[in-house]
């Protein structure tokens, strides 16, 4: 072993690969033995306090809320890994290799890291706004996880106006960095604020109109029957993707730009900004900023995934491939989507400014603003678009 | 009920703080984000009313857009405080006026307020038709041409803005996308014979 990489000997590796699997084994058979005494001790009575009382509705949401907010976790984490490993094999690289086996355990090590180290706060920061400003952001993020159906019916909060929130709580992301970047009280902290406050503006109008083109295809804005709406004969043909092909290129491309991604990350260009509005925050403070990034990024992703890849629908509509359960389909398509914003990462360079601005207002505005138009003139002739 | 009475007190209760702290908060910033709470709180307002498309338009238009661009232009000024404060009692008589006949005005319109027992109806949200729905029902129907003129006004003060700020720069560099990609090398790469030693 010439490598330079420190590398460890491989029996470390199988150790832990086999302890991690036993204990994950463990967890699970535990679950299911407290499982089977509840349910065959309470059985029905469970559900029915579950359902029908109001504490046990309180309870319910709070452990629905908390499974799915672990599940987010859990995605992050492989989030920071999958994507370092993918630019790391685009450059031609190894990425992560030295922590757990294959590297797996580097966001772990990361996380210890950011959480062990001594915060700081500059003297001449806006305390208040300066400790709210990622806390903010990060709740924002997650808050947006309780509309978001990953299967059929498993969803926290089925509300009528589904849509508009996932629209409304994107669009107040902003905040958290603009506070971020006034508070910081630096002057690449509050260029990248302005920035970012710019460009998020500027890209929610088209992602505001792209989602009208899909409500008035599924004539709800409940993102159930968004799903369901998309539910044909057609299987992956069906999808809104390639009823509305240029509305999801246009979306993927806003959701970059409204996550301050590459090719629009002049939020925090390290060449112009040094790491912008990030620039002044250590420890847990930058922890809970790059968490809410990287939380409002896969967000996005299965907010693309519901509304134009049919979200838990299976893609071949017959029975080996529906027997499949949902959740399965959409961790699927919601990480292909994911896998699509990591190489555009790795393989497009950053874009200008005023390119930026050119795109959002004078190539995307006009074409989903003609979009709207013409899809509800599809609609009100056909009554509805392709089926 | 007794969910839906605990989270209106918490929200009525941090709405009229928030809106309090607005006016009394020495940071202009701060101001701005209180006024933002204040939206927040509003819209929760809105939603445990049962007007939940109200609601999120209200966080979409107000917090997402409008109170963004407000943020903006406080935090570029440069607001002296002390200057700020200094007519304080000068301007205390007209402003005091002006804050009484407001104050009548909404005690006037709330005072005169009651319930229509037709109109209203028609946009109340049912387990049938949803709010979004019902309101839609209505502005495009019923209130079509209040709609539509409410249109042409906010595109008149549109114009009106780009009026006043539009100046053309002479001597600017712009870019012209399509100019540059119909550039060709035969337009764009001019070949010459330079005589050794002699420069163009």
């Amino acid at each position: 072993m010439s490598s330079l990489t420190p590398s460890r000997p491989s029996e470390d590796k199988s150790i832990l690969v086999v302890g991690g699997v036993a204990a994950a084994a463990i967890v699970v058979i535990l679950l299911g033995v407290i499982y089977g005494f509840a349910e065959k001790h309470w059985g029905a009575g469970i559900e029915h306090w579950f359902y029908t009382t109001a504490f046990g509705a309180v309870v319910r949401y709070i452990l629905e809320s908390l499974i799915l907010l672990v599940g987010v976790l859990i995605s992050t984490a492989i989030l920071i890994y999958g994507e370092r490993k993918i630019w790391a094999s685009v450059q031609l690289r190894r990425g992560p290799n030295v922590v757990g086996p294959w590297g797996v355990m580097q966001p772990f090590a990361d996380f210890l890291k950011f959480i062990l180290k001594e915060p700081v706060i500059p003297s001449s920061a806006n305390k208040g706004v300066f400790i709210l400003a990622p806390l903010v952001g990060v709740v924002l993020a997650m808050s947006a996880w309780a509309v978001i159906p990953v299967a059929s019916g498993w969803v926290v909060a089925d509300i009528n106006v589904g849509v508009l929130y996932l629209f409304a709580v994107s669009s107040l992301g902003v905040y958290g960095i603009i506070m971020a970047g006034w508070a910081s009280n630096s002057k690449y902290a509050f260029l990248s604020a302005l920035r970012s406050a710019a460009q998020m503006v500027s890209y929610e109008v088209s992602i505001g109109f792209v989602i009208v083109t899909v409500l008035l295809c599924a004539g709800s804005l409940n993102l159930t029957e968004i799903v369901r709406a998309q539910d044909t004969w057609g299987g992956i043909l069906g999808w809104y993707w390639l009823r509305l092909l240029p509305m999801c290129v246009i979306f993927f491309v806003s959701s970059l730009a409204e996550t301050n991604r590459p090719p629009f990350d002049l939020v925090e260009a390290e060449s112009e900004l040094v790491a912008g509005y990030q620039v002044e925050y250590s420890a847990s403070m930058f922890l809970l900023q790059f968490l809410g990034e990287l939380v409002a990024i896969l967000a996005m992703s299965s907010m693309m995934t519901v509304m134009f890849l049919g979200g838990w629908l299976s893609p071949l509509p017959f029975p080996p491939f529906t027997w499949v359960p949902g959740i399965i389909w959409f961790l699927i398509k919601a990480w292909a989507v994911v896998f699509c914003f990591s190489m555009t990462k790795a393989v497009v360079p950053r874009y200008r400014y005023d390119q930026l601005m050119r795109l959002g207002w004078k190539v995307f505005l006009p074409i989903s603003l003609a979009m709207v138009v013409i899809v509800a003139a599809f609609v009100e002739m056909f009554g509805s678009v392709g089926r | 009920m007794l969910a839906q009475a605990f989270f209106f007190w918490i929200f009525a209760a941090v709405l009229v703080g928030s809106a309090l702290a607005v006016i009394l908060a020495r940071n202009p910033v701060h101001s701005v984000l209180f006024l933002i709470l204040a939206f927040v709180n509003a819209s929760g307002l809105f939603v445990l009313m049962g007007a939940e498309f109200l609601a999120m338009i209200l966080i979409v238009v107000y917090v997402g857009a409008v109170a963004v661009l407000f943020l903006f232009v406080i935090m570029l000024l440069d607001v002296d405080f002390a200057q700020l404060k200094q007519g304080f009692v000068q301007y205390l008589p007209i402003g005091g006026l002006i804050a009484i006949c407001v104050g009548f005005e909404l005690w006037y319109v709330t005072a005169g307020w009651t319930r229509s027992p037709h109109p209203a109806a028609a946009a109340a949200p049912t387990a049938l038709v949803g709010n979004t729905k019902a309101l839609g029902l209505v502005i495009y129907t019923r209130y079509a041409f209040f709609f539509e003129a409410a249109g042409l006004i906010l595109l008149t003060a549109m114009i009106g803005a780009i009026v006043l700020t539009l100046r053309h720069k002479v001597g600017v560099k712009r870019q012209d996308i399509a100019e540059q990609v119909a550039r060709s090398p035969a337009t764009a790469v001019e070949l010459r014979k330079v005589a050794s030693r002699a420069g163009i």
